[in-house]
């Protein structure tokens, strides 16, 4: 396959497509392409357009507070940040946590897994598939049948209540009032499911609406709110007490765990009997097109999560390993640690390296911000109407491992442990593949097949279900490791900052819904002195580097072609599959940069 | 249930209000917009015909947590307010549109309904950069939410960030990020604070202008004292330990896990004003306190600068007992710490007063 990764490869000849705000994502993004006479995507330019520099914020203040300014990277992926900051705390102070406290953390990371991938699908992603004009015309009693066919179990399936989802829009629809919808595309060719089933996905819209808000619940109870749970270094602040004085006002009790086990049993039941199927429906539907692989067929990245074991890399449900030049027969170990193999770079990015670094480890980042436009900017530096991308273009860094430009999130995840003979992982893939091929006829291999658009968005149903499947196995572990006498949730031998050595340094990692993410930070006297993350969309939506390795948004774009350039229901759909966060990819560090007052109050 | 969409006289009729009261409403809803007796019978026909309230709701420097609190909306449900109560017509986060098409959708709402729609802002402007740091298509973010806010009828700043500039305008505000009150001077604004706002305080405040046509009424820094003018420790249900003077002392101690007072491991609640240990969370479920993290005091202004989240709140000078939110509400913290202290005295002293009575 022939897949442009590089500057040279591309073509900017064609026709020039702007779309600013890309909607349906977190933050603020832009996306540029060319398109050549037969309205195919030559060139693409992703640019992440804001920038809020949290990290020079955290710069003097107390690590065990940083969680919660991270946190506020993102409410979206809300707590992933928070985690990943406790555990780069507590690397660099080495504190192990009790297992409890790494089962509740884990089943609060899977239930914004689930979360996030349900409403990425139905309430960021689906309208690129999905046409809700187009369900007016459904026959309801077709729906019906539809439902009963693609998913046996899922209560909702009557002629009736497809027919009442059907009138309310329809209602919706006549008071001329589109709301959300205005201005959609929905006349445009692109747009390929019959009626029917355009009306169970506006019924599984709803659903999924009403439902999300129950799985983040699981949050409510172990981090007393969502979006935005609190978590803590060396720890969990739940404090467990099943039968003892005072257990009905204590965070985790027998009510508070059957409550969350129900939690887990609905997620369940949603992600088996609607998502997947649904997922798998579309996928049949849209069996020709194949498009936005990009990066995935080439080069991937995972810093793996989930252990089994804590502490224990091996034990990871979903493994580490970089995969580069299309090669699945090596995965590559992966150090976070390492200098030489994370390094950021910024020569297309609106920062400056000090004496004109090239690429730098997270743990010597700098960033010293530099708004400017290249020479051949349609438009004026406040009215941007075409971008210059070759000079600096966008407030994301370019990320690269050993010089690689990487994909990260579900589809990356998925490829590493399928290749790394992850057996549930290749279960489901090879389940879903064959259930593809079976539907529409075709015979396609995997390597035709995962890295696409389709692909990324398959990946990501898995991975919701893997984390559903697994979070009855923690819960079931949490109650049984309770039952055997422990109810440890801190570990508060090193709360007291006096018992920190002068000066240390740690990393976290996690696998965030969006892919690969790490924390890195130094600790001196008690504050912090550097802080750094690299976030999934800063790999994914990197602009070039030096090199002109363009990222993975740009890749997936080429040679996709448009049914009408001037609605961009083909960009969305490619960029959407990789449910971009810009919020989270724009960040900034400055080793040496403003100090900031004292502001304690002691 | 799906329900058929109705009109808003629809609906309230349906709640069993006269044709008479609908009409006074009306009126009030004139007056309340500022655009005078006349324009009642055009609000009347608006409302008994398929008229939404249009609402316009923009992002600024923030991290989307006030959208996804506002979708986790039980009462009412975020599915009903957005099909039968409102027409979001412009929100970057959920629209089906991109691009140019999503502008124009904004021009039109903004063109049609001059004057009548509800601004919603999520974040809030950075002004470095010439506004650059938060740019919305090719142009500042600061360009859009002015350009919103002068032909809306009414601004809702939601949460930390548009309310008070959050985390990104916590020192040294690298971006120089305001709220928005700073840079929209000529129109109502009700802040509606937290990182994130309780879900059902967000619908709540839209349900109650909707209903009862008039903005709710604002304490002194423009929140609705329907939800912010008791601190969470006011009806904390620990409350009773920390009259006891029952603490944690340690995290996971014999107290933690009997659910004892967390002032001493820094909770914020004594000086936080929000509804969290009354409406509590996600439907009610529970709330921080509950969950056994100390209130980081995420709904205050400025509370990324006031030390710690684990600091006990002491050892300030003495500032009051038991003051509502208009009396201390520019105080920072650790001013208000000192109540805290103070009132721990008090408490104090009570419990010796009724020594037996427990523990």
């Amino acid at each position: 396959m022939n897949t442009p990764m590089n500057e040279k490869d591309l073509d900017n000849s064609g026709r020039r497509i702007v779309v600013d705000p890309v909607t349906r994502i977190e933050g603020h993004m832009r996306c540029e392409v060319n398109v050549d006479e037969n309205n195919v995507i030559r060139n693409a330019v992703s640019t992440g357009t804001m920038w809020r520099g949290l990290e020079v914020i955290l710069k003097g203040r107390d690590p065990r507070d940083a969680w919660a300014f991270v946190e506020r990277i993102c409410g979206v992926c809300t707590g992933t940040h928070a985690l990943t900051s406790v555990r780069a705390v507590e690397d660099a102070l080495g504190i192990q946590i009790p297992l409890n406290a790494h089962l509740i953390r884990h089943l609060m990371d899977k239930t914004l897994q689930v979360h996030d991938h349900i409403v990425h699908f139905y309430h960021l992603h689906a309208l690129d598939w999905v046409n809700p004009v187009n369900a007016l015309k459904a026959d309801p009693v077709g729906t019906s049948e539809l439902q009963k066919m693609v998913s046996p179990h899922h209560p909702k399936s009557s002629p009736g209540y497809f027919k009442d989802v059907q009138t309310r829009l329809k209602k919706f629809v006549e008071t001329g009032q589109l709301g959300l919808f205005s201005n959609g595309y929905w006349d445009n060719p692109a747009y390929k499911l019959p009626p029917e089933a355009d009306l169970m996905a506006v019924a599984h819209y709803l659903e999924a609406l009403d439902l999300q808000k129950d799985i983040v619940k699981i949050h409510t109870i172990f981090g007393g709110k969502n979006p935005h749970p609190n978590f803590m270094v060396g720890g969990v602040a739940c404090a467990i007490n099943i039968d003892g004085v005072g257990a009905s006002g204590a965070p985790v009790n027998m009510t508070s765990l059957n409550f969350v086990l129900q939690r887990i049993q609905e997620a369940q039941a949603f992600t088996k009997n609607v998502y997947l199927p649904d997922v798998l429906a579309v996928a049949g539907i849209y069996k020709d097109w194949l498009h936005g692989g990009g990066l995935a067929s080439q080069n991937v990245l995972s810093y793996g999560t989930y252990q089994k074991v804590p502490y224990d890399k091996s034990s990871e449900l979903l493994p580490a390993g970089a995969i580069v030049n299309g090669n699945w027969n090596e995965v590559h170990e992966v150090d976070v640690r390492d200098p030489e193999q994370i390094k950021e770079f910024v020569d297309h990015s609106w920062y400056t390296y000090e004496g004109g670094k090239k690429g730098l480890h997270p743990w010597d980042g700098e960033t010293a911000p530099k708004f400017e436009l290249g020479p051949n900017t349609v438009g004026t530096r406040t009215n941007i109407k075409e971008i210059d991308e070759s000079a600096k273009y966008s407030w994301i860094k370019a990320p690269r491992w050993k010089g690689h430009a990487m994909e990260v999130g579900p589809l990356a995840r998925y490829i590493v442990a399928y290749v790394s003979g992850k057996e549930y992982v290749q279960e489901q893939v090879n389940r879903s593949l064959s259930a593809f091929n079976q539907n529409t006829g075709l015979d396609l291999g995997l390597k035709q097949f995962l890295p696409s658009t389709l692909g990324r968005t398959l990946a990501r149903a898995l991975e919701c279900e893997l984390c559903v499947d697994t979070m009855l196995d923690d819960w079931h572990q949490l109650v049984g490791n309770i039952k055997n006498g422990d109810s440890s949730t801190a570990n508060v031998e090193k709360w007291d900052p006096a018992s920190w050595p002068k000066e240390a340094m740690g990393v976290g990692t996690n696998e965030a819904p969006r892919g690969a993410l790490g924390h890195w930070i130094k600790i001196k006297d008690g504050k912090i002195e550097n802080y750094q993350a690299i976030v999934p969309t800063t790999w994914n939506g990197s602009p070039r580097d030096a090199e002109g390795n363009i990222g993975a948004f740009e890749a997936a774009l080429m040679n996709t072609p448009m049914e009408r350039p001037d609605e961009p229901v083909e960009i969305l759909r490619t960029l959407h599959s990789f449910d971009p966060c810009l919020a989270c990819s724009t960040h900034v560090m400055s080793a040496d940069g403003q100090e900031l007052t004292k502001v304690k109050i002691r | 249930m799906p329900q058929s969409i109705e009109t808003f006289y629809e609906v309230m009729r349906r709640q069993g209000i006269t044709r008479r009261s609908f009409l006074k409403y009306c009126s009030l809803t004139a007056a309340a917009l500022g655009l005078g007796p006349a324009f009642a019978p055009r609000i009347a026909h608006a409302m008994e015909t398929k008229e939404r309230t249009p609402v316009i709701w923009v992002h600024g420097l923030e991290c989307t947590c006030c959208s996804e609190s506002f979708i986790r909306s039980a009462h009412p449900l975020v599915k009903d307010v957005v099909l039968s109560m409102i027409s979001l017509d412009y929100d970057d986060t959920l629209m089906a549109a991109a691009g140019h098409h999503a502008e124009a959708a904004l021009e039109e709402t903004i063109q049609k309904y001059k004057g009548k729609y509800i601004l919603a802002v999520e974040g809030n402007p950075p002004l470095n950069e010439d506004g650059m740091f938060c740019i919305v298509g090719g142009k500042p973010f600061l360009d859009q939410l002015k350009h919103a806010a002068k032909d809306a009828a009414a601004v809702i700043a939601w949460g930390s960030c548009a309310s008070w500039g959050c985390v990104q305008a916590a020192r040294p505000n690298p971006t120089q990020a305001v709220p928005i009150h700073k840079v929209i001077t000529d129109k109502p604004i009700i802040k509606v604070p937290g990182c994130p706002p309780i879900a059902e305080v967000m619908t709540g405040v839209i349900t109650y202008m909707l209903t009862f046509g008039r903005l709710p009424e604002l304490d002194r820094q423009g929140r609705p004292k329907m939800f912010y003018s008791q601190r969470i420790h006011d009806k904390c249900y620990r409350r009773p330990h920390f009259d006891a003077g029952q603490f944690v002392e340690q995290w996971d101690d014999e107290s933690a896990r009997k659910g004892y007072c967390l002032y001493k491991v820094g909770c914020k609640g004594p000086t936080t004003y929000n509804a969290c240990s009354t409406v509590r969370w996600n439907e009610g479920t529970s709330f921080p306190i509950q969950a056994g993290h100390g209130c980081i005091g995420c709904s205050e202004d400025g509370f990324w600068d006031k030390g710690s989240f684990y600091d006990r709140l002491s050892n300030i000078p003495q500032f009051g007992i038991e003051k509502n939110a208009d009396e201390i509400g520019m105080a920072v913290a650790g001013g208000v710490g000192a109540a805290v202290a103070a009132h721990a005295a008090v408490s104090a002293i009570k419990r010796a007063q009724h020594k037996g009575d427990q523990e």
